[in-house]
C-alpha cells in the first residue's frame, strides 16, 4: 500500500503558483474570442480515439474497446508509473480506468471532451483517490445521452483546438513541460503549477461551453 | 442554468483539477463546476492539456494477463462502478455524495443559524449554513482562504449579492457579516483553512457577552 502524506496545504500551493505564474507569463497568448474557420466535415474525421470510444458508448462494441485498451493502457501506465505511485499502483489503476471506460461510456460527449481528456480525467480522480484514500470530489456528471444528432462541426472545432494545443505542447521548452508533467500526473503537494498560461486555452474553453450549453438546453426539451 | 455572476478564480480551479487543493475546498469548486459552465469549461479545458500530456508520453508495456483480465471482465456486473451520486433539491451531487445520500443534519448555531460539517482535516473544514431569511450570519474572521457557495437562497455583504451558484472568496483578514435575503432560507456550503475556529461560533449579538 502506498504511504505519502500529501495532505495538500493551501499555502504551499498559493507560494508555488505565484512563482510559477510570474516566471511564465510569456509566450502565446490567451485568445478568448472564437476563431470562424469553420471545419469541412468532408475533409475530416474525428480522431480515432473518439471514434472508438463513440462506437463504445452507442454500441457496447468491444473490438473497438480491444483499440483503446492498446492505445491507452501503455500510456495510462506510464502516467501512472512515475514518481512514488509504484507500479502495483499504477497497475491496478490502469485496470479500473479501463473498465470505467467501458461501464461509464454513457457519459461520454464529444462535444466537450475528446477522448484522451475523458480518460486522463478518470486516471487522475483514481490516482488521488489512492493517495489520499479518500475520492476527490467530482462535478455532477452530465446525463447519460440525450436524444440529439451529434453536431460534426463542433466535435471537429473542439478536436482543432486540441490539435493547436499539441502543437503548443510541442513548442514549449523541455523544462516548461517537464514542470506540466509533473503537475498534470505527478506527486500532489508539491510541484509547481506552471506554464499553463502559456497555452491556447481562450478558444477551447469557448467551445467546450457551447458544448455544455448544447446539452444543458437539449435537457430543458426533455423536461 | 443560472446566471452566475461571482466565479471561482482560475488559479484556485487549476489547484482543484490538478489535485492540489485540501478536500474541503475541492468540495466546494466540485459543487461550484455543478452549477457554472465558464468554470466546467475551465476545469475541462486543463484535462484536455492533461490528456495531450498523456497521450504524448511514453508508454509502458501492459502486462498481457492485465489486459485479458480486462477483456473478460466487461460482462461481469460485478465488476461495474456504483453509480455516481444524483443531486437532489439544493444539494448537487458532489454535496450529495458528502451526504453521504441523506439529508442534512442541523445542528443550532444559535439564532435559528444551524450547521452540518460534511468534512475536517488538517487541510481545511467544510460545512452547510443554514441562514432563516433575513438573518445575519456570527461575525467571523479567518486566518486564511474561506469559499462560500449559495446552494440556496440569497445574501448580501459587503462584497456583493450573491445567489444559488456563486461563491464568495474571502481572504485572510477580511472581516465581513453575510445577511440572507428576506423570503427564502438560504443555504451554503463553506470551506475554511481553520478547523477549530469554527466550534466556539457565536452569533454576533452573544459576541460582546462572550467577549469574541
Ligand atoms: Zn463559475
Amino acid at each position: 500500500m502506498l504511504r505519502v502524506d500529501t495532505t495538500p496545504s493551501y499555502d504551499a500551493w498559493q507560494g508555488d503558483t505565484a512563482l510559477a505564474l510570474h516566471a511564465v507569463r510569456d509566450g502565446i497568448m490567451e485568445c478568448e474570442e472564437i476563431v470562424d474557420d469553420t471545419p469541412k466535415i468532408k475533409d475530416t474525421t474525428f480522431n480515432e480515439t473518439t471514434r472508438w470510444l463513440i462506437a463504445v458508448r452507442d454500441h457496447r462494441d468491444k473490438a473497438a474497446f480491444a483499440k483503446l485498451f492498446d492505445y491507452f493502457a501503455p500510456r495510462l501506465k506510464a502516467m501512472l508509473s512515475r514518481g512514488q505511485f509504484g507500479a502495483a499502483n499504477a497497475d491496478d489503476v490502469v485496470q479500473d480506468v479501463m473498465l470505467r471506460v467501458w461501464h461509464k461510456a454513457a457519459q461520454f460527449d464529444p462535444h466537450r471532451a475528446e477522448a484522451g481528456a475523458w480518460i486522463y480525467r478518470m486516471a487522475r480522480n483514481r490516482q488521488i483517490d489512492v493517495i489520499r484514500r479518500t475520492p476527490p470530489p467530482s462535478p455532477e456528471d452530465m446525463p447519460e445521452q440525450v436524444s440529439d444528432e451529434p453536431d460534426a462541426v463542433q466535435i471537429l472545432a473542439l478536436e482543432q483546438e486540441g490539435e493547436r494545443l499539441r502543437q503548443a505542447l510541442a513548442a514549449l521548452s523541455p523544462e516548461q513541460r517537464q514542470l506540466l508533467e509533473q503537475s498534470f500526473f505527478d506527486d500532489l503537494a508539491h510541484s509547481k503549477i506552471s506554464a499553463i498560461n502559456n497555452l491556447p486555452l481562450g478558444t477551447i474553453k469557448s467551445r467546450i461551453r457551447l458544448g455544455l450549453e448544447r446539452l444543458r438546453r437539449e435537457l430543458k426539451d426533455l423536461r | 442554468m443560472h446566471d452566475t455572476h461571482h466565479h471561482i478564480s482560475d488559479d484556485l480551479i487549476d489547484a482543484y483539477a490538478l489535485g492540489r487543493l485540501p478536500q474541503a475546498y475541492s468540495l466546494v469548486v466540485a459543487a461550484h463546476l455543478s452549477l457554472c459552465d465558464t468554470c466546467r469549461a475551465r476545469a475541462d479545458a486543463l484535462d484536455m492539456i492533461g490528456g495531450a500530456l498523456m497521450e504524448a508520453s511514453d508508454h509502458e508495456p501492459v502486462n498481457p494477463d492485465l489486459r485479458a483480465n480486462v477483456l473478460n471482465a466487461l460482462d461481469d456486473p460485478a465488476y461495474k462502478p456504483a453509480p455516481a451520486p444524483k443531486g437532489s433539491g439544493p444539494f448537487p451531487a458532489p454535496v450529495m455524495a458528502a451526504l453521504k445520500g441523506a439529508p442534512p443534519k442541523w445542528a443550532p448555531l444559535g439564532m435559528g443559524i444551524r450547521q452540518h460539517i460534511l468534512h475536517e482535516d488538517q487541510g481545511g473544514s467544510v460545512r452547510l449554513l443554514y441562514i432563516p431569511p433575513g438573518r445575519a450570519v456570527p461575525h467571523h474572521t479567518h486566518r486564511g482562504l474561506e469559499l462560500t457557495l449559495v446552494l440556496q437562497g440569497a445574501f448580501s455583504d459587503s462584497e456583493g449579492h450573491f445567489q444559488r451558484g456563486d461563491v464568495q472568496t474571502a481572504r485572510d483578514d477580511l472581516m465581513h457579516q453575510p445577511i440572507a435575503d428576506a423570503g427564502e432560507v438560504c443555504i451554503c456550503l463553506a470551506a475554511t483553512d481553520a478547523p477549530l475556529r469554527f466550534k466556539g461560533w457565536i452569533p454576533s449579538l452573544l459576541q460582546p457577552a462572550f467577549r469574541i
